[in-house]
């Protein structure tokens, strides 16, 4: 909402404030000022003058040289111009160098092609306007000024430039302050000052408002009232000066006087306001209704719209005429031929025109405004101020008599007068009367300790709402502060919440640096990690009304997002990376309208850091902080996403998977643009959280020594050691602690298709020194087991 | 003797002198202490002195054997610490060269400011919330006083999954999930992803963090939403850091405000990153509205509270004077790696 300051100082005097100070305080009393603009503020120094002779220039076929008077006494000054429209006797705006003009132009004395110039003479555009706010002025020529003013007087007052605008940003609730009075009472209010709103007065020209129309709301719910006056003999013209000045301040383009009052009237009520031809009507019967389904209109915007059921129309016997609060019909448009008019101002169903307003893809003014509930109050008063306009500009005849169909009339809403809690609540000490003051100023009725909302409030519903009103004038910053008391709660984290931090600080302490990436992304991704088409990761939570493909479905899963990670920074050119992302995948169930799971997973990778044994080491570790034992590796071909010679799933607790790592498939990998290995490993987050367990207890420290093996088995090459580490733990019986492997040889001194694996097993008893027989029979166990399940001897 | 004796100590301690190396140190010990050493050649003339000089005598030589036996070990020492000074210094190294590189990883900006606030609030003694980010229109909206085809809804471009389902365009529905469940006192915070249909341009993205705050007990007042923004707001920008409190309206609080907080970088005289304000809007607050009370089963006439929001973004952005917000999202670790 842009308010011309001009335009305010009609209903209450704001001149001795200082432009700064005034949006100040209208921000701290609720009405936010988002900017201001000093129309003309960059204009100086342009004067009218008038043209008293013309002479060729002698240098220059296009060129002229004008001598303008000022009637200042002085001797007139010589101003070349090219313009061709110039004439001696005419009242030009001459900026007098020096000169300032819109856009940071300044007019300084100089000389065109040998001539002297001491300014220039200005067109429209220079002075930073357009034919609709000087409709007889032409693009491309000198403004010749058809204004009622005089030689050496400012163009700023010629023009009606001499205002400021100030741009508010209202909020959704307070849709009375979309309009000149409503600001000027919150002006009123703010700062303390009277305030006058005239009552609009109409002369009424005889006939009678029967003899053209009747008019029929078929349902008062959505048409709770429809107010409509007529206006005979009208003259299409340019609205005046003052009227385009102030329209243009506020943004509203000027178009023609009754369109201009129709706008002004918006802008000054807050009411919309239609205005159709009658002569367009089919017979004089006026009905607000539902559109039929599949209604055809064509909106004055030449727009064609097929209308359902839930839209409400202004019809004539055999049409609709407007779309109700949206938007007029091409059929009963405003013509310059137009003599007789219908002024409508109404009051229509918030919902009913937002509904409406969106199905036809069409936000106006006018629906913008409806959709946020008005006062039906309103309709009358702005339909008077219509119509007293149109006699004040000549425009037309008003017809006696006014139509109002009134079916939805409300009784105010009431609330009780508390102070106490109210002070209580705002932990404030306000005197009873001071609030009552307030609500009073604000339009509210107090009596018998009950507050009355005007009709224009219909957000004053409860004691929050009127502590609210109160506060907001006194001033929220006037609040003492105070610290809050009541029952201590602990800021404790949950056992899930406290696993989430120790886990990533373990990956941060690791090097992984932590990513974060959005949360839809494209549908296509699965097929980009090389998914089959019955993949239950397609089965996915789809956005109805997404921005685009990529970002039209919810992930499920993060390995996509995480190799977009790394194949970004790879194409940066950042040599290698360490990446991590603890994020959600969304689930989907049967139906859409179920909310999906939305478990946390983690994955990790890097590209240039490592191997898939680097990588293997992380999930160890990972495990192993979450307090895991007995975590088992098993290959995993059957993954098409990695490499099916390097990749495993991991197990705990038996059969529990819990991680899936691996090097990812080259072609999967040369997707995202990577020619070398890259390696990522999953883990669902919710499953590691539920077996991670953290109670620690004490095991005293080892009081016996030792006792060490070394031995070397030579198996085939395809033999996974972690088979052979199975056979060792459980033939070895209760005196192993551990079983390392420390090498792996493959190479000439063994058959091609042979491997020799050595390992280191430790052997301990907590209750005495091992004697070297009893190191033998254990290790002759595992020998004898190895021999007998795998075949394996010891290396000769 | 006795000048026999002397002679052998002075002989002695010079010869000490003159020692460079552990050999030549025990060639000095055999010399004079060994069994065909001088010290011993005296010691067997003993025999031919009187009993009145031979205790005299003998004790001198013991004293004399015990200060060159001190001295040897002396000396032995002494070329010991100068043998390892001499091989420290071979040892040197060149300490300005680089280091082995031993990789950290970096916590994302957007987490590491969630995890400030966290703590923040949390020394206050709020615990944190968690809510679904796909989650139904009658917590996104209704349950928060904004009915369907409320304008308010403009605001917050939605994306829907179905006409009930939606990805929650702000955290607030939290509140109302832990009110339906919890009874006052209620002290929590709700970080989380939001999402908006907004296009990705420098200061928008469709998807977003933002931090939900709600307090609800007997008798909380305006005041108490003041005094506790100010506590965090010290915390989280700096000891003098002051707040301003602007009305505004959001369905789900009544009174509503905007709180702009003084310009931690200029402290409030104005400067480009509070666009010379002085201030810089962080967060919306309010009084939680007695129809979002009632809506949870909780009595307005009885309890009071207040709730707050703000975007982890644009704390993010300020922060660390980040202009393009797309920044946040791209992950490239020459980015990540400055925070």
């Amino acid at each position: 909402m842009n308010l011309s300051i001009n335009w305010l100082n009609d209903f209450v005097s704001t001149k001795d404030i200082k432009l700064q100070d005034y949006c100040d305080r209208m921000t701290d009393t609720g009405s936010k000022v988002e900017g201001y603009e000093v129309l003309g503020g960059d204009i100086e120094n342009v004067v009218v003058g008038r043209i008293v002779s013309i002479v060729p220039h002698p240098d220059s076929d296009h060129m002229v040289i004008c001598q303008l008077d000022f009637e200042d006494g002085n001797e007139p000054t010589q101003i070349v111009t090219g313009a061709q429209n110039v004439f001696e006797g005419a009242l030009v705006p001459v900026a007098k160098a020096p000169a300032k003009l819109p856009g940071g132009v300044t007019i300084k004395a100089g000389k065109l092609r040998g001539v002297e110039s001491n300014g220039m003479l200005c067109s429209i555009s220079e002075l930073g306007l357009t034919t609709h706010d000087v409709p007889y002025a032409i693009e491309d020529g000198i403004l010749i000024l058809q204004e009622d003013c005089k030689v050496g007087d400012d163009i700023r007052d010629v023009l009606c430039l001499n205002d400021a605008a100030v741009e508010f940003e209202i909020t959704s609730n307070r849709p009375d302050c979309l309009s000149v009075i409503g600001l000027a009472r919150e002006t009123a209010v703010s700062f303390g000052r009277p305030w006058t709103l005239p009552t609009p007065v109409v002369t009424e020209a005889g006939g009678s408002i029967a003899d053209y129309l009747s008019v029929d709301v078929e349902d008062g719910n959505l048409c709770r009232r429809y107010a409509a006056r007529v206006v005979r003999n009208v003259k299409i013209a340019p609205s005046p000066k003052w009227m385009r000045a102030r329209l243009r301040a506020a943004g509203v383009r000027p178009i023609n006087n009754i369109v201009d009052i129709t706008n002004y009237v918006m802008l000054e009520y807050g009411q919309p306001m239609h205005a159709f031809d009658y002569a367009m009507l089919d017979g004089s019967h006026i009905i607000v209704r539902n559109a039929a389904e599949g209604e055809n209109f064509r909106s004055l915007d030449d727009q064609d719209h097929i209308l359902d059921a839930a839209t409400l129309v202004i019809a004539d016997e055999k049409k609709a005429v407007a779309l109700a609060g949206v938007m007029g019909g091409a059929n009963s448009e405003i013509k310059d031929s137009t003599v007789t008019v219908v002024f409508e101002s109404a009051n229509f169903d918030g919902a009913t025109v937002r509904i409406g307003a969106k199905k036809q893809g069409m936000r106006t003014e006018s629906s913008g405004r409806f959709e946020k509930g008005l006062d039906p109050e309103n309709c009358m008063p702005a339909l008077e101020r219509a119509c007293e306009l149109v006699t004040l500009l000549g425009a037309g005849e008003v017809v006696s008599g006014c139509i109002d169909v009134y079916k939805g009339k409300k009784a105010p809403a009431t609330i009780p007068l508390e102070p106490a809690k109210i002070n209580h609540f705002l932990g404030t000490d306000l005197a009873p009367d001071y609030m009552e003051r307030i609500l009073t100023d604000l339009g509210c009725t107090v009596a018998d300790g009950k507050v009355t909302a005007p009709s224009w409030r219909a957000d004053l519903e409860s004691m929050n709402d009127i502590a609210e009103e109160v506060i907001r004038i006194y001033g929220y910053n006037k609040i003492e502060s105070t610290p809050f008391s009541g029952a201590v709660t602990a800021g404790s984290l949950t056992p899930r919440q406290a696993y989430k931090e120790r886990l990533q600080s373990l990956l941060l302490g690791m090097g992984l640096y932590q990513a974060n990436t959005f949360s839809f992304v494209s549908p296509r991704n699965i097929d980009k990690i090389g998914l089959p088409a019955d993949a239950s990761e397609r089965n996915s939570v789809v956005i109805s009304n997404p921005l685009g493909e990529d970002t039209s479905v919810m992930r499920t899963t993060l390995i996509p997002g995480l190799l977009d990670v790394l194949s970004h920074n790879n194409a940066y050119g950042t040599q290698s990376a360490m990446i991590y992302e603890l994020g959600h995948v969304y689930l989907p169930h049967e139906s859409a309208d179920e909310l999906p799971d939305e478990p946390l997973m983690l994955a990790l990778g890097f590209y240039n850091a490592g191997d898939f044994y680097t990588l293997k080491g992380m999930v160890d570790a990972i495990l192993t902080d979450a307090g895991l034992s007995r975590i088992r590796y098993a290959s995993c071909k059957t993954n098409p996403t990695f490499h099916p010679g390097r990749c495993a799933e991991v197990f705990v607790r038996g059969n529990m998977k819990i991680a899936t790592l691996g090097q990812i498939h080259p072609t999967v990998a040369a997707n995202y643009g990577f020619n070398q290995p890259v390696y990522v490993a999953y883990i669902p987050f919710e499953e590691l959280f539920a077996v991670a367990s953290f109670k620690k207890q004490y095991k005293a420290l080892p009081k016996y020594p030792a006792v060490t093996r070394d031995f070397a088995f030579v198996c085939q090459r395809a033999l996974e050691v972690g088979t052979i580490e199975e056979v060792i733990r459980k033939a070895a019986g209760k005196l192993i602690e551990k079983v390392e492997l420390f090498d792996i040889y493959t190479g000439d001194k063994i058959d091609a298709d042979k491997k020799s694996v050595a390992y280191r097993l430790t052997f301990r008893s907590p209750d005495h020194t091992l004697t070297d027989e009893e190191v033998t029979k254990a290790c002759d166990k595992i020998l004898a087991a190895l021999q007998k399940q795998l075949g394996i001897g010891v290396r000769g | 003797m006795k000048e026999q004796l002397l002679q052998i100590k002075a002989d002695a301690e010079a010869k000490l002198a003159a020692v460079d190396g552990d050999a030549a140190l025990e060639q000095v010990r055999i010399e004079f202490l060994g069994k065909k050493g001088a010290l011993t050649a005296v010691l067997r003339g003993m025999g031919k002195l009187t009993a009145e000089e031979r205790p005299v005598i003998g004790q001198l030589a013991n004293e004399i054997r015990a200060a060159i036996e001190e001295e040897i070990a002396e000396k032995k020492e002494a070329l010991k610490t100068a043998a390892l000074e001499k091989r420290l210094l071979e040892e040197t190294i060149d300490v300005t060269a680089p280091g082995t590189t031993f990789p950290v990883g970096r916590r994302h900006p957007l987490d590491q400011v969630e995890q400030t606030l966290c703590d923040i609030f949390r020394s206050m003694g709020f615990t944190i919330a968690e809510g679904p980010e796909v989650e139904y229109d009658t917590y996104n909206f209704q349950k928060l006083n904004i009915p369907e085809n409320h304008p308010a809804r403009d605001t917050q471009d939605t994306f829907y999954i179905t006409d009930k389902v939606l990805l929650r365009s702000q955290t607030s529905p939290v509140q109302v999930r832990v009110m339906e469940k919890q009874r006052p006192p209620i002290r929590i915070i709700s970080p989380g992803r939001v999402y908006r249909s907004d296009a990705v341009d420098a200061t928008h993205s469709p998807m977003f963090h933002q931090l939900e705050g709600l307090v609800v007990d007997k008798g909380i007042t305006m005041g108490d939403l003041k005094g506790m923004l100010e506590t965090f707001a010290r915390q989280m920008f700096g000891d003098s850091t002051k707040l301003r409190f602007r009305p505004h309206h959001f369905p789900f609080t009544e009174p509503s405000a905007e709180v702009d907080v003084s310009c931690f970088v200029c402290g409030g005289k104005g400067c480009r990153v509070c666009k010379n304000e002085g201030w810089i809007e962080i967060l919306g607050a309010g009084m939680v509205h007695p129809n979002v009370l009632r809506g949870c089963d909780i009595d307005p006439e009885e309890y009071s509270g207040f709730a707050f929001g703000m975007g982890i973004e644009r704390i993010v952005m300020i922060k660390y004077a980040i202009d393009d917000m797309r920044n946040l999202y791209e992950n490239d670790l020459r980015f990540l790696s400055q925070f």
